[in-house]
């Protein structure tokens, strides 16, 4: 047992270590270091642009999506590489946030479904970052049950004309392109009615509109679709089998193993550290402590089920299923969190501008943000059911919606 | 990067998890929970001839000379199949006290025979409610003559000697503090057998009365050693705490996909679904702390303190949370005697306790994290 690189994953290590070393924006680093929960912004930058710099850096390099092949505009590294690159570019991989959608799910999927000429043209942008991409998946019907979308692509000849509306798609606003899951037979069982495809998004009759949040921001988006016309050669998969397309989609989902989930832990840990109690300071007080050490030993044992799922992409081998654990514990941790620092410090706890709140503020953010973060990307339920149903093997949901044609599905609760 | 179990440490697991089953099943260990027995004396006989006792004691002193990781392979079986044997006292604590601490005359005495099964041994160090602490030590040593009580002392009412922690000095420090090894048989010890919410593992009220016991150690250096045994004994515990609990999350897991109510298995149902779900969550981050735990132990890392407390928390929330649930998935069988959950149940909340409570190790956690910073 032990946490040593091989001598080809230490020689792999120095040479991104020493590439980043020289080329990385490190004038952004304390910033990006410290960057709160939720969408990342500079101070004196425009985020999008040092990001894209630094992608289109990398790519010309042979830094950008690793585990890409060589002709699509990776490096054809293995999987332990890509982890090792994460680890090494830490902060700065704070910058890729816009692109993970694109590299995450995306590319792969076009990588799966799309014709070479395609694969050729599109994927190489898509690395460098020179074209993002947005994927159009979630509706106000279908959030959990994405299965449940509505927008409908209708055929005529060559071309297939798309009316709906997406919402929840991160960046769709400085989005180039889309995949987008459509419903192109509303009189089958709702599974088997859905066709995928991409799409430009600056195509007429797409309108983006920014939501805004609960917490103030605007991360994500709705769009509209009236009419936008789609070429057929812009297929994935065949018709009516989007669902099958779309598993290959979310089973992509990116592995972030290798940069590790936020927990809010460190940040609290060093905030008690420092703060002074009526009597006496925070970090001496044994209620203080008792939830420290909870929380201390939740980011610790997802720090290091990471490092065994990074020991099994080491020997060549999948990682076992503990990972799914990631994302349901960091999410409702960081909410508990943040509502123990801002509970730390009284009613002044409430005050979140930057000159009156401890730490810039950055707990009162984080409370505001991290209702989102248990409900985007799967909800801690449905994170649930995954762990229950695969790792497990506990049986699956009743689907009483399972052989009904699509448009005789119920759309109301109570009438 | 290997953060995982060698193969052959893998194979011994394996290994260890075809015996116990064979030897130590649920019938054996009803043996000892109603009482028919003190311990499982079939079992530690078998475990000492498959080496397992003497895992991580040396060759030269009878042992099989492989080390800490092999053991908390073996640890993780032993809690699983809740074996009725007196192993952590023995083998964590006073195997290991005496590994730390002994002389060469001391070892050779001793450990061959936990090794082989001939010696059960303990630590006697609470001397009634609280946690570990050298100012709770009131059990005094004379010119190495014993004077007090302590309890609770696990399997002591079956050991063959302890390790004594006693009072030598009165400076209020932890220098106060010695070590002495007595030979429970000999004169001026009185041993009583106590009952516990876990009667598969014992604990006893050992009193001393002018009783001749030998140090171990330098004199005054006693509290250093306990509290490098019991952060080994943290990370040992919190594998036998991952076995069980992983068991217990199978139990609940099996009886939910084959109980029918409603028209349906229960496991079909969310509620008991997350249950579940929530089961293997808690598991998974105790498995992935007590990795940690040891390899800490095993290459006697600087962060073994940090990692052995945060071994033992989260173990210790694991188990008591898997088998407290897994009698929730099972219904009013899982109430009954004659259903295996409550073992389970009894085991954890034992285990949670005998060596210090959750708030303690909470406590130990931010005190050494915070050193570790300011370092």
């Amino acid at each position: 047992m032990n946490f040593d690189d091989t001598p080809q994953e230490a020689a792999f290590r120095a040479e991104a270590r020493a590439w980043i070393a020289a080329n990385a924006p490190k004038q952004y680093e304390e910033e990006l270091r410290k960057a709160s929960l939720g969408r990342v912004q500079l101070k004196n930058a425009n985020i999008l642009e040092v990001a894209k710099a630094w992608q289109k850096k990398k790519a010309d390099a042979g830094w950008a999506c690793l585990h890409w092949p060589k002709e699509y505009g990776g490096r054809g590294a293995s999987p332990i590489e890509r982890v090792i690159w994460q680890q090494e570019e830490g902060p700065f991989g704070r910058l890729s946030a816009m692109f993970i959608i694109g590299h995450g799910m995306c590319g792969p999927t076009m990588m799966a479904f799309a014709a070479e000429e395609q694969k050729r043209k599109y994927l190489p942008p898509l690395a460098s970052g020179e074209k993002v991409w947005c994927q159009l998946f979630s509706e106000p019907a279908g959030g959990s049950d994405v299965a449940g979308l509505r927008t409908r692509a209708e055929r005529s000849g060559d071309e297939w004309t798309v009316n709906g509306q997406k919402i929840w798609t991160s960046g769709a606003h400085y989005s180039d392109y889309g995949i987008l899951l459509t419903r192109t037979d509303p009189t089958v069982p709702k599974h088997k009615g859905l066709t995928m495809f991409f799409l430009d998004m600056k195509s007429p009759g797409v309108e983006v509109r920014p939501i805004k949040q609960a917490s103030g921001a605007s991360d994500f988006n709705e769009v509209y679709f009236t009419d936008v016309r789609i070429p057929d050669s812009q297929r994935l998969g065949n018709v009516n089998d989007g669902w099958n397309v779309s598993l290959t989609t979310l089973m992509n989902e990116r592995m972030s193993i290798g940069a590790g989930v936020a927990t809010g832990f460190p940040e609290l840990f060093e905030f008690c550290n420092g703060l002074m109690l009526e009597d006496g300071p925070a970090i001496e007080n044994r209620a203080v402590r008792s939830r420290l050490a909870n929380w201390a030993v939740k980011a610790s044992g997802l720090k290091y089920t990471s490092m065994r799922a990074i020991s099994a992409l080491s020997r060549g081998e999948r990682p076992g299923p503990e990972n799914s654990i990631g994302k349901l514990v960091a999410g409702s941790m960081i909410q508990d969190v943040a509502t123990y620092a801002l509970d730390l410090q009284g009613a002044s706890g409430t005050l979140n501008g930057p000159e009156d709140a401890e730490v810039a503020g950055k707990f009162q953010a984080m409370l505001l943000r991290a209702p989102g973060t248990r409900v985007e990307g799967g909800t801690d339920e449905i994170m649930r059911n995954i762990i229950a149903e695969r790792v497990l093997g506990l049986p699956g949901d009743i689907r009483v919606d399972k052989d009904v044609p699509f448009n005789q599905i119920p759309t109301k609760g109570r009438a | 990067m290997n953060f995982d179990f060698s193969d052959e440490q893998k194979q011994m697991r394996d290994e260890a998890r075809k015996f116990l089953a064979e030897k130590c099943s649920a019938k054996a260990v009803r043996a000892v929970l109603d009482g028919k027995a003190t311990y499982d004396k079939d079992l530690w006989k078998g475990l000492g001839e498959m080496g397992f006792l003497g895992v991580a004691i040396p060759e030269k002193f009878g042992g099989a000379g492989a080390g800490h990781l092999e053991l908390c392979a073996i640890a993780e079986e032993m809690g699983r199949a809740l074996a009725p044997v007196p192993f952590s006292s023995t083998v964590y604590l006073a195997a290991e006290a005496i590994m730390i601490a002994g002389s060469d005359a001391q070892k050779q005495k001793w450990l061959p025979k936990i090794a082989s099964g001939e010696a059960i041994g303990t630590l006697a160090l609470f001397e009634g409610k609280g946690n570990p602490s050298p100012k709770a030590i009131k059990l005094t040593a004379n010119g190495g003559t014993l004077n007090g009580v302590k309890k609770p002392v696990p399997d002591g009412a079956i050991a063959d000697f302890a390790v004594v922690a006693a009072r030598t000095g009165s400076s209020g420090r932890e220098s106060d503090v010695s070590l002495f090894i007595i030979d429970l048989k000999a004169g001026g010890v009185e041993v009583k057998a106590l009952t516990s919410i876990d009667p598969t593992r014992g604990q006893a009220e050992i009193t001393f009365k002018d009783a001749k016991a030998e140090p171990l150690g330098a004199a005054g250096e006693g509290w250093g050693v306990i509290a490098q045994v019991l952060d080994r004994a943290a990370v040992l515990v919190a594998f036998e705490q991952v076995g069980g609990a992983d068991r217990a999350l199978e139990m609940g897991r099996d009886y939910a996909l084959d109980r029918i109510a409603f028209g349906r298995p229960i496991g079909s149902f969310q509620a008991v679904k997350h249950m579940l779900a929530d089961m293997y969550v808690s598991a998974t981050l105790a498995r992935s702390n007590s990795y940690y735990g040891a390899w800490a132990l095993s290459t006697n890392a600087g962060e073994l303190p940090e990692a052995a407390a945060a071994a033992r928390i989260s173990a210790t929330q694991a188990f008591q949370h898997c088998a407290k649930n897994n009698i929730q998935v099972h219904g009013g069988m899982g109430f009954t005697w004659e259903f295996d959950c409550h073992m389970y149940y009894r085991r954890a909340n034992a285990l949670a306790l005998g060596l210090g409570s959750l708030s303690y190790w909470e406590d130990a956690l931010i005190d050494r994290m915070r050193k570790k910073n300011a370092a």
